[in-house]
């Protein structure tokens, strides 16, 4: 299920898990919970750079995109630290997870200088200077009507005023323990949606602090090796990068694979938006009001 | 005019330019490419650069398993670079269709279609890799030029002991 979508391979997997341990009636030890936060967050932090890096570039400002991928760079090393990957990270299983982080405090202090870095130079320059201002400020407006109506999710809903998010509506994982903010946007605009994302990187940070200071001690998984499913469909939420994610799974008690799997991912829900985001707009802004729902084919395409 | 082809041939392999066609990939290829081309790693100094048309571009990066809706793409694609040319398969999807072997949507692999020169395995391969295996096709792409199409095509791959972690 990870080769899903390339860039939220992880969410995907933790979703089908969550399904799955509904189905076979497990739940994953304190610790998992804990690193699978941990993995989910930083996933979003790589996800919204990268975005960062491909909405400046559309904007023309192909340094900023430089500096995004360099700082995004320092991501991947986190994770390839944790899980020996750069991109598939094969962390979640069913009851828990596969791999443990040895050393939180190094992991810690290397959160620690990317926060400091990305105060810097990417959330300064995405939210005061002029560039990106006259680029993005009243382009591509999605009223808050128009974003119920089209049922949108994650930072694009968000940053009409709708203040969904799964994290704080249906904590999972270990999200109800941890203390974050959702931060909400009302003009709509792509302006808006930067702000949002912006502000996302900075909670982001704020959670990985407090669960890897807050790591608690025990087992990583189950151990278990098979799994005794029960007949019935299962259904898993998670807050992905982009939006909400749903894996919907069946099972008859005594088959070897599922009925079916289900799969809705969020640029599905966002892409309709798009339509009454363009309507009006000058072409030259299109591709940068597509970008701003943050698309990604490949979970479209599932 | 000998003189003149040494040129070419210096210059082809020193100006590569890419062409990066995704069909059906899951976009962790795609995003490697993309992160081997930025300051960590680089390509750009090799003269790499990601073009947006076919027809400017002489090396052809392809991703993802082929799918059945792709096929046709691929092969106006390759049809557009223009001589001399070389096709890089980025991933294990292109090289032996990875996890979606079987698909009912599938039409890979990708040497069923089109010639590959460079297979670049891996799920996804990293970036030192990719540019490996971009500066390998550079090299077939100036010797194709020196002498044009008449000898069979070579293929080479990536082995893994070559790759510098």
């Amino acid at each position: 299920m990870e080769r899903v979508c390339g860039i939220c391979s992880n969410i995907h997997t933790l979703t089908l898990c969550q399904a799955m341990e509904g189905l076979t009636g497990q739940t994953p030890p304190p610790r998992a919970q804990y690193i699978r936060v941990i993995m989910a967050e930083l996933e979003r932090l790589h996800s919204h750079v990268l975005w960062a890096g491909i909405a400046s570039k559309l904007m023309g400002f192909k340094t900023m995109f430089m500096t995004c991928f360099e700082i995004r760079e320092k991501i991947m090393d986190v994770l390839a630290a944790i899980s020996g990957n750069r991109v598939n990270y094969s962390m979640n299983r069913i009851g828990g997870v596969n791999r443990d982080i040895d050393d939180p405090a190094a992991i810690l202090a290397m959160i620690e200088q990317l926060e400091g870095e990305m105060m810097k130079t990417v959330i300064p320059i995405f939210t005061t200077s002029s560039t990106a201002r006259s680029r993005c400020a009243g382009i591509g407006v999605l009223t808050e009507e128009k974003a119920i109506s089209c049922g949108v999710v994650g930072p694009t809903a968000r940053a009409s005023g709708l203040g969904q998010d799964l994290r704080r509506a249906a904590p999972y994982a270990a999200y109800a323990e941890l203390d974050f903010e959702v931060p909400v946007e009302k003009a709509g605009d792509v302006r808006a949606r930067l702000f949002v994302r912006a502000l996302e990187i900075i909670e982001s940070c704020k959670i990985l602090r407090q669960a890897l200071t807050k790591l608690p001690p025990g087992e990583i998984n189950s151990g278990e090796e098979k799994f005794k499913f029960v007949t019935g469909t299962a259904t898993s939420r998670v807050e992905a990068p982009r939006g909400e994610v749903m894996y919907s799974v069946s099972w008859k008690e005594g088959s070897r694979n599922p009925n079916r799997v289900h799969v809705r991912t969020p640029t599905f829900a966002n892409m309709p938006a798009v339509r009454w985001m363009v309507m009006g707009a000058r072409l030259a802004d299109t591709p940068l009001i597509q970008a701003s729902i943050d698309p990604c084919y490949s979970c479209t395409d599932r | 005019m000998k003189l003149w082809n040494k040129l070419m041939c210096y210059s082809r392999r020193h100006s590569p330019w890419l062409f990066h066609m995704n069909s059906g990939s899951c976009n962790g290829c795609d995003i490697e490419l993309v992160a081997s081309l930025t300051p960590r790693y680089d390509a750009e100094q090799l003269g790499v650069r990601l073009e947006g048309s076919p027809r400017h571009a002489d090396i052809l990066c392809i991703t993802g398993p082929v799918t059945h809706n792709a096929v046709k793409a691929i092969q106006t694609v390759y049809g557009q670079v223009c001589g001399p040319k070389a096709v890089v398969a980025i991933g294990s999807c292109p090289a032996t269709t990875n996890v979606f072997i079987d698909s009912r949507t599938l039409d890979g692999p990708l040497n069923k279609h089109i010639p590959v020169d460079v297979f670049v395995p891996g799920c996804p391969p990293r970036p030192d890799a990719i540019i490996q295996g971009v500066a390998k096709a550079a090299e077939i792409l100036a010797e194709r030029g020196m002498n044009p199409p008449k000898t069979e095509l070579s293929i080479a791959a990536v082995s893994a002991e070559e790759v510098q972690p």
